[in-house]
């Protein structure tokens, strides 16, 4: 008699998942057990396994596994490698935070991996409930991460606000969930898509209503206007290798659930989400970009942005098509290279006793630091958008895409904020190379920090000056789907 | 051609610029020198473009094609023809001029400053070699980090306001023509090949619109009344090198982009708009030179001076025909040449009184005299006296629209004799007038000085004399692109009018 109940084979597309939980019980471990040598051993661990992780996710078989809840394909696994990017930058930056700053070492990695385990999960989801629990997995890490900076009140604030909020927000998707089941009998997001274009399905107002409530989750997650209030204070009051982590990780994860969920589960509907995001999308860049003009802390500035990027992010969304999806997909990668550059000049310029996050604090960098107030010029120039620098290579699939779709109107005001955000970013220039430094600044390159600077470089270089490989990968995902 | 020779040009400088990082900051002589040396070599290798170039063809030349980002059929396309070559050479010289002239004007942080020019130089060459149209854009706007570093961090007391302004403005245009340039794509076959486009005929309300989103691009870069209030600004904040590279070349561009494209892809809209552009570049051309009247800032002066020129270069290049156009870009080249030396000039008086206040000065004839007679040469060339080459341009220019349009030659013209007016006046005020305590005993040029300003004499007189040397290279690109416009047969008479104007 055959006794197999559990056949093992059905397991493999969740395998690097299984093996990321495996490292995070590890550093954990090691955390307790394993005495003096666990401040070099944790973060080796943690980028050793982020980089073994890399490799398995880049190298995916595609597929889908139980039932079609958890699906594997080139869709998944671009944004997976997005978030192993955001994993293991954010931890070898961290080798060079704790330095100046206290961080509790294995709970920093474990949860920063426990959350990476709940992205790769959502990246893949195929069925509603998947997504939850990838999505809860990693707002619970992360809530947790925000406030594990013990000394600054700021911390503590930001975490609790963000878990309330975040809270309220998977409340609301959950109902939008419940309300979507209810009407379709089912949580499978292509079923749900067969469902939904029969007749009746398509004007039900409660089918809507459930929609609505699920894009003002999304929204929440990767920090849309209206739902971005949060953001600031949180990417404000959060270690600085945990703000950098979650403006590249959760928010590509938020991403690819927000592109699955609407663009595979409610085609149908691309009329209403479509327009409907497209408001969004202005309002987001409008508000992001604005108000990042009046701030004088560059953290926060940075949190502006990462508000208004987004909303560039969102403009391959709200196509609804292929080459919409395959654009953010590129615009993410690169944002994580960009970005991770920006905050890590921010972490290199923090000593223990200041934080050094204000523009004065930047003034004459160029002359005190040349290297990296250069790397900073670079950073800065890419997110305006400014050739050759992979930013501007983002935002032209974006504005492609979208022109494609027929958005043309939404396209204009995207290219009027891009150039008001050039303010602001170039304000960081002009205060680096064209005003004398008030005070020595004494920085260190740690390797950590020195590894994550050259990866941004050569990423926002690289993907610049030869963005067709990375095109054609995040195009050619899209076909398999 | 087996060698590459547009990409050299365009890669040479820049991995020239990155190779003075390899030298030591401390070492500013050697810095120099290998800025230098790097321009120098750089015009020894643009020179085979002047002799190897057929004029007898209005197909593009030296092309060199490579695929470059597959999926959306981008590719690596350079190639140059009648209207693009001498541009190459002039930005080839200018720099070296331009490095020249900041040999003892640039203190602070020398070593980047002479890496921002080389890197300049380069994105500028391949400006004007790019036949994709993204790529054309990326050099486009690749174009602004270098300037704005160099006009911001070298410049004068006002320079923060005046770099923001000037990247912001030429940010917006160019992000609308980026939109213009996707639409292209999607409507024109989903190619950014400009010679591919141009074969495209689009309709007609799409070019208008598309007319206007380019226009928001080149007319800010030329530029024309009503977008001109970067370049004061700009002009007068950049330090001398900057200011020079600006007026000789960059705002060239803009011009070139019509050139370029507007014209060839959208020939109906440009037809259509015809009016209203030769309007625009009229009250340019009358309102830069009432401005200049006023002036009390030398810098600011010749930066005025440069939008009622470049009002010309448009007037010219939209009155379409075959005189007009040939004059606007050969204006173009002589304006780069005269406004190029006048900022040189000034930069160098500049360094020994430190004042750009034209009441300061008085007199510099009798302390001075070479300089003066190199700035007499200058200012002539600026109002255009026949035997320099701005007599040739604007005859040209005035001839091609009086063919077309009578009452614009004649409008064009008052802004000739307002030229005369404030160069001149400037002139006296300058050189004449009562001795100003504040230059007696000023230094003479000093011979690097010389040698900076000595090509720019002989190119005066070499078109002036001989124009045919450098509108050789144009009679048949222009044919071409008037065929482009109005389609084939109608430029007969007009080619064979300017056939007999210029043999």
């Amino acid at each position: 008699m055959d006794t197999a109940i559990v056949s093992w084979t059905a397991f493999e597309p969740i395998l690097p998942e299984m093996f990321l939980v495996c490292i995070a019980l590890a550093i954990i471990g090691f955390d307790l057990f394993a005495g003096k040598q666990r401040e070099q051993l944790i973060p080796w661990i943690t980028v050793l396994g982020g980089l073994i992780v890399l490799g398995m996710v880049a190298g995916e078989k595609y597929g889908q596994a139980f039932d079609g809840m958890f699906i594997t394909d080139g869709y998944a696994s671009f944004f997976k490698v997005v978030c192993m990017i955001g994993v293991i930058m954010a931890a070898l930056m961290s080798e060079h935070f704790r330095r100046s700053e206290a961080l509790p070492l294995g709970e920093y990695n474990s949860l920063m991996v426990l959350s990476a385990v709940g992205m790769l999960i959502m990246a893949s989801a195929g069925d509603l409930m998947v997504l939850y629990l990838g999505l809860e997995l990693m707002a619970l890490s992360v809530y947790c991460l925000v406030g594990l900076h013990h000394g600054d009140p700021k911390t503590g604030e930001a975490a609790m606000k963000y878990f309330l909020m975040g809270g309220f927000a998977s409340a609301i998707l959950l109902y939008g969930m419940s309300l979507v089941y209810g009407l379709t009998g089912t949580t499978n997001i292509a079923k749900i898509a067969q469902l939904s274009s029969s007749g009746q399905l398509l004007t039900n107002p409660a089918l809507m209503a459930g929609l609505g409530m699920m894009i003002a989750a999304f929204c929440f997650k990767v920090a849309i206007a209206p739902f971005h209030f949060w953001t600031p204070d949180v990417y404000e009051g959060a270690p600085t290798p945990v703000t950098a982590f979650m403006s590249v990780g959760p928010k590509a994860a938020g991403f690819a659930v927000f592109g699955r969920v609407l663009v595979s589960g409610f085609p149908q509907f691309h009329d209403s989400w479509g327009t409907l995001l497209s408001v969004l999308a202005l309002l987001t860049m409008a508000i992001g970009n604005i108000t990042a003009l009046s701030q004088v802390s560059i953290k926060r500035m940075l949190a502006y942005s990462a508000i208004a990027h987004a909303g560039y992010a969102l403009l391959g969304v709200l196509c609804g098509t292929p080459e919409g999806l395959s654009s953010t997909m590129s615009y993410l990668l690169i944002y994580a290279f960009m970005n991770m550059g920006a905050f890590a000049i921010l972490i290199l310029m923090s000593s223990p006793d200041n934080h050094r996050e204000t523009l004065d604090d930047f003034k004459g960098l160029a002359k005190t630091n040349p290297a990296a107030a250069f790397m900073m010029m670079i950073f800065m120039f890419s997110l305006t958008g400014i050739p050759p620098t992979a930013g501007f290579m983002g935002k032209f699939y974006l504005l492609k895409s979208a022109l494609a779709a027929g958005y043309t109107m939404t396209v204009i005001g995207a290219v009027i904020f891009s150039s008001i955000s050039a303010y602001f970013y170039l304000r960081v220039v002009r205060y680096m190379y064209m005003s004398d430094p008030e005070h020595e600044v004494a920085i260190n390159f740690t390797p950590g920090i020195s590894v994550v600077l050259g990866l941004s470089l050569l990423g926002v270089i690289g993907l610049g000056l030869f963005p067709g490989s990375m095109i054609a990968q995040a195009a050619g995902a899209l076909l398999g789907q | 051609m087996s060698v590459p020779l547009l990409s050299t040009l365009t890669f040479f400088p820049v991995l020239g610029g990155l190779s003075l990082l390899l030298v030591k900051k401390e070492e500013v002589q050697t810095i120099k020198i290998m800025a230098l040396v790097i321009s120098l070599v750089e015009i020894l290798l643009a020179v085979p473009l002047f002799f190897l170039f057929d004029k007898t063809t209005s197909h593009m030349q030296f092309t060199e094609f490579h695929s470059w980002i597959p999926t959306f059929n981008i590719n690596y396309s350079m190639g140059i023809d009648g209207i693009s070559v001498l541009f190459i050479l002039l930005s080839a010289l200018i720099t070296t001029l331009s490095i020249s002239v900041s040999w003892e004007a640039i203190q602070t942080k020398v070593k980047e400053f002479f890496i921002a020019i080389l890197i300049l130089e380069g994105m500028m060459i391949g400006v004007f070699c790019a036949l994709d149209f993204f790529l054309f854009y990326i050099f486009w706007e690749a174009m602004l980090i270098p300037m704005f570093l160099i006009i911001g961090i070298w410049g004068g007391p006002n320079r923060l306001y005046a770099t923001v302004k000037f990247f912001l403005y030429t940010l917006v245009g160019s992000l609308l023509m980026l939109i213009g340039i996707i639409t292209l794509y999607a409507q024109g076959g989903h190619t950014f090949d400009i010679l591919k486009l141009a074969e495209h005929s689009f309709p007609i309300g799409l070019q208008k619109t598309l007319f206007w989103a380019f226009f928001a691009a080149f007319a800010v870069k030329v530029p024309m009344w009503p977008v001109h209030t970067w370049l004061p600004d700009a002009h007068t904040e950049a330090p001398t090198a900057g200011s020079v590279i600006l007026a000789g070349i960059l705002i060239k561009m803009g011009a070139y982009g019509f050139l370029r494209f507007s014209m060839p892809i959208l020939p109906d809209a440009t037809q259509a708009m015809m009016v209203p552009m030769l309007v625009l570049s009229l009250i340019g051309i009358i309102y830069g030179a009432i401005i200049c009247l006023s002036q009390t800032d030398l810098k600011r002066l010749i930066a005025y001076s440069s939008v009622s020129h470049m009002g010309f270069v448009t007037l010219g290049i939209y009155a379409l025909n075959q005189q007009s156009i040939e004059g606007g870009i050969l204006q173009m080249i002589n304006h780069g040449v005269v406004t190029g030396a006048l900022f040189l000039s000034i930069g160098m008086v500049y360094e020994r009184t430190h004042t750009r206040v034209i009441a300061d000065y008085g007199g510099l004839s009798s302390t001075m005299p070479v300089f003066g007679s190199f700035f007499l040469f200058f200012t002539l060339a600026s109002v255009g006296l026949p035997g320099t080459n701005g007599f040739i341009g604007e005859f040209l220019i005035l001839l091609g629209s009086f063919i077309n349009r009578p009452w614009v030659a004649f409008f064009a013209a008052t802004g000739l004799i307002l030229g005369a007016w404030y160069m001149l006046w400037l002139y006296q005020r300058i050189f004449f007038n009562p001795v100003n305590k504040k230059v007696v005993g000023l230094p003479e040029l000093t011979a690097r000085e010389i040698c900076t300003l000595l090509p720019m004499v002989a190119l005066i007189f070499w078109i002036g004399l001989y124009p045919n040397a450098m509108l050789g290279f144009m009679h048949e690109s222009v044919r071409h692109l008037i065929e482009q416009v109005y389609g084939t047969g109608v430029t007969q008479t007009a080619s064979q009018v300017s056939a007999m104007l210029m043999h």
